[in-house]
């Protein structure tokens, strides 16, 4: 097994549900895809959020945009206009979530997404 | 497909209120477009305006919107734009009255001005709650009674078809109150394409172009992961759907416009704000996402197919605001060497001094901008931030305790430690609090209500 920062193979976006968040997690391929499905679950998203979700973390596929939806709920502080947080819409939640580190086989390698940014560095992001 | 005999080009000029000034005017002088949809509500906006409205009963809509028309109304009718917007507010006939007076103004005679009412049922709460609406909150069930004296606002999200039907009795203009963002672009494609109430797949494909769109930037480049693929980030083009009459459609946007438009821009955004995507709950359809195929076609087009939807639900969603509190939120800047353990000393000072006075809170928060404030663990064991924010805030249901907050933070200056500055801009202020409580109401009690005015 290797590891591989999120943001290697697959890209992300998220926004407010109440005052919970979603994030959506596209993956770059098939066998990514795959690969996640089996990984990246409610129980390691909460874990790598820590204390910013405070509610449970369900999860909902999208096999046509090979997609993983994640609803982090009670992760806003009140949410909307209510939170005090800088973030109280959960815009940052999704660009968080790629940093997560992933466990993958050793001759598992993502499609080359760019030529610069955070996701053809290696390791920690 | 429209007149010509094309599909219909839809666009959306406006992500939310406070969006981009120039994006509209752009939308409509740098390329060829039939329809500019304009999204001006978020869920607490409604009782902004609803306060608005109470100190001067004509005002309560979106004011930005009427000086937009007035800048880009002369395009509009030269080139045959017809414009759909949710910019009514709580007073969509006076946002009409400011339209037809700029109109007149500009000798626009024969603009046709529809606006959509009934959405406003904050005059008939009591009547709804005694026949038998309980209101309760759709979140977490909560009884209707905890908020009911301090409500500020309800109004109920509508279905496209009645802005529909103003655009076919030959609205220019639609002004809405509360309807659903992706219903604005639905709207005409109900209106040209005469899709039936029960067309479910098609009903689900227009209102997926229009989630697809309500953000506005965000599917053409904004927001985007792989931000170092878009270029061109002072002038992005705004979202294009070219919508066909089958419901299969092209996001693209304007030749020579900044941005992105690409299968990844897009796939994006369809997951923006997504909850259980087999069930995306309107008051015109159920969509269905798992449904959605995505393909390139050409530079900065992607096509989008296969979307598939079901029956509605035979109740609305109502957007209830209400008074909550209030808070208040101040910053320190401090410089380091040792800023993070100068800022917590700070932030140590500002509540203890506060409780020794007495003085505490429902909520206060406190976070270290630089450090962890939006990534939280996942970020406090890098390297030593050079300075950070300090930024301290409360909310509470005593406006005195909160102004009180207010006046503990300048003080840090002259009392905290060494490299403590930033403090400009006055004393943070106590602002309302507005608590937002989604409800459901059943539709036969809810009676949209169509206009269509000509200007003279």
């Amino acid at each position: 097994m290797k590891r591989l920062p999120l943001y290697a193979m697959a890209h992300a976006r998220s926004g407010d549900k109440g005052d919970g968040s979603n994030v959506g997690v596209l993956a770059y391929d098939d066998r990514g895809y795959e690969l996640l499905k089996a990984w990246l679950t409610p129980d390691r998203v909460k874990a790598h959020f820590g204390e910013i979700v405070k509610g449970r973390v369900d999860r909902f596929d999208l096999p046509n945009l090979r997609g993983l939806n994640f609803i982090l709920h009670d992760s806003l502080g009140g949410g909307g206009s209510a939170s005090l947080k800088t973030d109280a819409q959960g815009k940052t939640h999704g660009m968080a979530l790629l940093r997560i580190i992933v466990e993958v086989p050793d001759d598992y390698d993502p499609p080359v997404v760019g030529l610069s940014g955070a996701a053809r560095r290696g390791g920690e992001l | 497909m429209s007149a010509s005999g094309r599909a219909l080009r839809i666009a959306n000029g406006q992500g939310f209120w406070g969006d981009s000034v120039d994006a509209p005017r752009r939308l409509v002088d740098e390329g060829p477009l039939d329809y500019l949809t304009l999204d001006y509500l978020a869920e607490v906006t409604m009782s902004i305006m609803q306060k608005a409205r109470q100190r001067d009963p004509h005002a309560g809509y979106a004011t930005d919107f009427v000086e937009l028309i007035r800048n880009i109304l002369p395009t509009l009718r030269k080139k045959g734009i017809r414009v759909v917007a949710n910019a009514g507010g709580v007073n969509p006939d006076g946002c009409r009255d400011a339209l037809i007076a700029l109109a007149r103004e500009q000798g626009a005679s024969g603009l046709r001005i529809g606006t959509v009412t009934g959405d406003d049922i904050l005059p008939r709460l009591d009547e709804l709650l005694a026949s038998g609406v309980p209101f309760v909150n759709l979140d977490d069930g909560r009884p209707f009674s905890e908020v009911r004296e301090r409500v500020l606002s309800a109004n109920v999200y509508i279905s496209s078809f009645p802005g529909a039907e103003a655009l076919k009795r030959g609205a220019h203009i639609v002004v809405s109150g509360r309807s659903t963002d992706p219903g604005l672009v639905l709207a005409p494609l109900i209106a040209e394409y005469g899709w039936g109430a029960e067309a479910w797949d098609l009903l689900a494909a227009g209102t997926i172009a229009g989630h697809i769109l309500e953000c506005g930037a965000q599917c053409t480049g904004g927001n985007f992961s792989r931000w170092w693929e878009v270029e061109g980030w002072d002038h992005l083009g705004y979202p294009i759907a070219e919508v066909a009459p089958d419901g299969t459609f092209v996001v693209t946007k304007h030749a020579g416009t900044g941005g992105l438009v690409s299968v990844d821009t897009v796939g994006e955004q369809l997951v923006y704000e997504m909850g259980d995507p087999t069930r995306y709950l309107t008051p015109d359809c159920i969509a269905d996402f798992t449904s959605i195929q995505l393909a390139p076609a050409g530079p900065d087009r992607v096509r989008v197919s296969g979307i598939k939807g079901g029956p509605a639900t035979d109740t609305y969603k109502v957007s209830i605001s209400y008074l909550e509190g209030y808070k208040a939120v101040g910053q320190l800047t401090v410089s380091g060497p040792d800023a993070e353990a100068k800022a917590r000393i700070c932030a140590d000072a500002i509540w203890g001094r506060l409780a020794r006075a007495g003085v505490t809170f429902e909520q206060t928060l406190t976070e270290l901008v630089g450090v962890d404030a939006c990534h939280g663990p996942l970020t406090r064991k890098t390297a030593a931030p050079g300075e950070i924010v300090l930024r301290v805030g409360v909310k509470d249901r005593s406006k005195g305790k909160v102004d009180r907050f207010g006046k503990e933070l300048a003080p840090l200056v002259t009392t905290g430690p060494p490299g403590v500055t930033g403090f400009a801009g006055g004393r943070p202020k106590a602002a309302e609090v507005l608590g937002y409580w989604p409800a459901l109401i059943p539709k036969s009690l809810v009676h949209p209500h169509v206009v269509v005015e000509e200007v003279p």
